[in-house]
């Protein structure tokens, strides 16, 4: 240890320091530290025995330890009474350290501090200088006011700095007193001693914020202040304040912002310091920090004062050439500066766009997350294409913290500036794919919609979606983005020629396995299992050849032990069974999702969306897929423009319109979901059942809808009851020969024993000459591992008159 | 009140805190807090970053000489780099002091370690720039303590 101290150090104090550090425990160290406090409390009893100074600076290291030591408030008190110095000292140290205002203690030495103000000696009066501006209550302030006012005027250098500091706190605490201190404050702006002028612009800086007229009043010392900085910086070397070949640069920062503070906002004060400005400007050393330090007050005042625009060009260049110091302080301040002016100075601080960017390269976290913002401030619609490349550079190596904000900033940026759909599209997907853990709920709803209003881009979505789904399933939006668009434009995917991408053979059975690979991954979180899901359904009016996999698959996750799953998985079966006539229209393409329709803004997966389907679709709907497949399905929908998601279904639309009846549709899509929730097609539907057939407990009840004038829904509902399960179960039909016969799929083909599930089969009719109706049913099926079959004629159709009409 | 320093803060690499002066009035309980939110930030930070951190409504400048912590505190309207020559200004006075100052001295002479401190800075703002001013200062102040003991001779120790 080094001993080249002035003074002798306190044996007696680094005894004690020495003794608490070597206590190897916690628990030793509050035993040393107990043991000494209780002697230091006995010491303060004691008379005066000289070595009370080395009591209180021992009590004074315990409490920085984080020990109590209010037992030696009073000690304090007692101590700044001394004659000695060596206790004045300790105990103004004391006073600072443990009292403040709020202590009954701190005003028992108000009067000590009246007297050492006037004492002999600087270095005493320096003490209550220095107490008073650091703990001095408002009373005290308002009592000791006008002593500090007298010392700023009559006294010597060393005491003038430090009393212009008491004004300042005297000031803060009792912002009336400011009007006494103005007079010296503006008499010390003519001092030589540089603490007293640093001093003296602190005390100005405080009056001019507190009291706006003060403010006025001080505007005329602007050329003094500017005579002072030319000084400063045009005078040769100071040996006494030279900071690496600046100035006094603590002193010129001062002055700079004063100067900040009286030009604002005033034409002509600005102008008046406009020419210093520059000179600061381009005069300072820059290759130092301290240099910049002064730069960077000077570009501050420049920015905020009323300065004219080459001045203003010369700042943010400043700006510009911080971006490119290796002190990452520098570039640090340099991008919190250039935020600030990115609104007011666009065009100047664009012109540093190329070095702002590069800065998102920067090692320092701080520095990257400031070139974020400030990269995202300066997009722009003319320079969208190479921001947006190096924001999605940015995006996939940046740290983990900045992702959620870069991918948000990206997509607003992306939103605002996209130059054509196919731009915009791959941009989402690209963030996606590279950060789709981290984007928010709403951008699966928000890419889907922006999908479907770019009708052409559709086949090369679904395509561009495929291949990512194919290489990577863990990013839970992508995922279920691309669900969502293999499910809708799935026919697209396996038609194979698209002119954007390179033509790839995807079949039903590729198609089918990836979904299903979403559906089984331990990766999928529930809501994208539930798009895979319905995705998977929505195929199943697409494909031709694999619809029995997607029934299985579905059927398989009617007991899904997530429940929302099973759900969906139980209402898709019924789907296949009860309602297969309405399967293609609650699953076709969807219509265009304008922004703020219910389709858009939900969160949620398409589950929702399926029941948004307006009741117009379900009207033009059914008819129509007897014949055609989904995507002339969709042409037609182009052909009636813009008009889809309305409830009124335009003239187009009236002639293909046969009705489905009211009890099918629903009011709403909410209800056909609704009606979709038994196996009980008897509570649902109001026509009645027939019992055609009965025997070895196979049951056959029929049920009818009229669709028109000539055609008719025949539902055929097979059930159980024996013992033994049934497969292979079929049913034929035949009709008179005038009368068209289709029959929709089967709902299964197996029966299980006691009931347990129907089959049910819709065979649509129409009977254009109105003849006899009748209907010949052949069932079969296998028992036990033997075939049997069996024929049943059905002469009369409930809901029908005798003649079948 | 806004002064433009709100507090110091020495602390040693394993949080040990060895000077701690308050520019602004605060209770025990607050002092205590801050301590140790500047502590754990400070000691978090990676070793090329840059010196500037934001905490609450404040800028928190900190820099490492040897093995202390330098962390000041000031308000965020003012210069973070003026902030850092306040620091290094500080280091240099203590260094001039002490000659080749380390840990120890600070620990074992921390009232010196204040009373260089008071001569540098008052009520949160600096009093002198002149680092020959400050060191004269301190010098007449201990010569005086020594002297005015001698003068009533009453022995110091």
């Amino acid at each position: 240890m080094h001993t080249h101290t002035a003074m002798s150090p306190s044996v007696p104090l680094q005894e004690m320091i020495r003794a608490i550090r070597s206590a190897r425990t916690q628990c030793e160290e509050r035993g040393v530290i107990q043991r000494e406090c209780a002697a230091i409390r006995a010491q303060f009893r004691q008379a005066d025995n000289g070595g009370r100074s080395h009591n209180l600076a021992k009590l004074l290291y315990v409490h920085m330890l984080g020990y109590p030591a209010h037992f030696g408030q009073m000690e304090c008190v007692r101590m700044i009474a001394s004659p000695r110095y060596s206790e004045k000292r300790v105990g103004y140290l004391g006073a600072m350290m443990l009292l403040d205002e709020k202590q009954d203690a701190s005003l028992l030495i108000t009067n000590s501090i009246k007297n050492d103000l006037s004492h002999s000696n600087q270095y005493v009066q320096s003490l209550a200088l220095c107490t008073l501006a650091c703990m001095g209550s408002a009373e005290m302030c308002r009592d000791l006011a006008p002593e500090i006012d007298r010392l700023l005027r009559a006294s010597n250098s060393y005491i003038k700095k430090k009393a212009a500091l008491c004004a300042v706190h005297i000031v803060r605490k009792v912002h009336e007193l400011g009007e006494l201190f103005v007079p010296a404050a503006r008499s010390l702006l003519s001092e030589k001693n540089h603490g007293v002028l640093h001093g003296a612009v602190v005390l100005i800086i405080e009056l001019c914020e507190q009291n706006p007229e003060t403010l006025e009043r001080f505007r005329k010392t602007v050329p003094d202040l500017v005579q002072i900085m030319k000084g400063l910086v045009l005078s040769g070397y100071s040996p006494e304040h030279d900071v690496a070949g600046i100035s006094d640069p603590f002193l010129q920062v001062r002055i700079l912002r004063l100067l900040r503070i009286l030009g604002r906002n005033n034409e002509g004060a600005s102008d008046s310091m406009n020419d210093l400005l520059a000179q600061v400007a381009t005069n300072t050393d820059s290759t130092k920090t301290v240099g910049n330090a002064v730069l960077y007050e000077t570009v501050l005042t420049v920015l905020d004062i009323k300065s004219e625009s080459g001045l203003r060009v010369l700042a943010v260049n400043i700006l510009g050439r911080f971006l490119l110091n290796n002190d990452r302080n520098i570039r640090y301040i340099a991008m919190t500066s250039l935020q600030k002016i990115v609104g007011t100075d666009h065009n100047a601080v664009q012109r540093h766009r190329g070095t702002i960017v590069d800065c998102l390269k920067d090692q320092d976290a701080s520095v990257k997350r400031r070139a974020l913002e400030l990269s995202l401030a300066l997009v722009s619609a003319s320079n969208i294409r190479s921001m947006m490349k190096e924001l999605l550079l940015f995006l996939s190596s940046c740290p983990p913290e900045l992702r959620a904000h870069a991918a948000s900033g990206i997509f607003n940026a992306a939103e605002r500036y996209a130059p054509s759909q196919r731009w915009h599209i791959d941009t989402m997907l690209h963030v996606l794919i590279t950060a789709g853990g981290d984007v928010r709920d709403e951008t699966v709803p928000n890419l889907i919609q922006l999908i479907t209003n770019a009708s052409e881009l559709h086949c090369y979505t679904v395509h561009k979606l495929y291949r990512a789904l194919l290489l990577d399933i863990s990013q839970q939006s992508l995922v279920q983005v691309a669900c969502w668009c293999i499910g809708e434009y799935g026919d697209l995917l396996l038609k194979g020629d698209c002119q954007e991408t390179e033509p790839v053979q995807v079949t039903e059975d590729d198609a089918l396995d990836a979904l299903e690979t979403v559906l089984q991954s331990h990766m999928s979180s529930p809501a994208t299992r539930g798009f895979a899901l319905t995705a998977t359904m929505k195929l199943s009016t697409r494909i031709t050849d694999n619809v029995d996999r997607i029934r299985s698959i579905v059927s398989i996750y009617g007991s899904c032990i997530d429940v929302e799953l099973q759900q969906r998985a139980v209402e898709y079966n019924a789907l296949f069974r009860k309602y297969d006539h309405m399967r293609a229209a609650v699953l076709e393409r969807m219509p265009v999702i304008e922004k703020n329709s219910p389709g858009h803004t939900n969160g949620e997966s398409t589950g929702e969306a399926v029941k948004d389907v307006p009741t117009a679709k379900m009207k033009q709907g059914e008819p129509l897929l007897l014949q055609q497949p989904a995507n002339q399905v969709c042409d037609l929908l182009d052909l009636l423009g813009g008009s889809e998601e309305t409830l009124q279904p335009g003239p187009a639309v009236d002639c293909l319109v046969s009705g489905l009846s009211v009890h099918a549709a629903g009011t709403a899509g909410g209800d056909l979901l609704d009606l979709l929730g038994g196996f009980e097609p008897a509570e649902l539907s109001p026509a009645p059942q027939v019992l055609a057939y009965d025997k070895g407990g196979v049951t056959l009840t029929l049920s009818c809808e009229k669709q028109s004038d000539t055609g008719l829904t025949v539902t055929l509902t097979a059930s159980n009851s024996s013992d033994s399960d049934l497969s292979s179960f079929t049913l034929q039909a035949a009709v008179p020969k005038s009368v068209q016969l289709h029959m929709k799929a089967p709902s299964g083909d197996s029966l299980p024993a006691r009931g347990t599930a129907k089959v049910t089969q819709m065979v649509v009719l129409n009977n254009p000459n109105k003849v006899n109706l009748k209907m010949r049913v052949r069932v079969s099926y296998t028992r036990q591992g033997s075939p049997f079959q069996d024929t049943v004629q059905i002469d009369s159709f409930p809901g029908l008159d005798a003649a079948g009409q | 009140m806004l002064t433009c320093m709100r507090f110091l803060l020495l602390f040693s690499r394993q949080g040990k805190l060895r000077l701690q002066k308050w520019f602004t009035p605060m209770s025990e309980r607050e002092k205590k807090k801050i301590i140790r939110d500047m502590t754990t930030m400070v000691l978090a930070r990676q070793p090329r970053s840059c010196n500037f951190l934001h905490w609450k409504d404040l800028k928190v400048i900190y820099k490492r000489y040897a093995s202390l912590y330098f962390c000041l505190a000031i308000e965020n309207q003012e210069n973070e780099l003026i902030a850092l020559e306040v620091i290094h200004r500080y280091v240099e006075l203590l260094d001039k002091y002490f000659g080749n100052v380390c840990e120890l001295d600070i620990i074992f002479n921390f009232e010196k370690a204040y009373f260089i401190l008071d001569e540098f800075l008052i009520g949160g703002e600096i009093q002198e720039t002149s680092k020959q001013m400050v060191n004269r200062s301190i010098e007449a102040s201990d010569m005086l303590q020594e002297t005015m003991e001698e003068y009533m001779s009453k022995p110091a120790f």
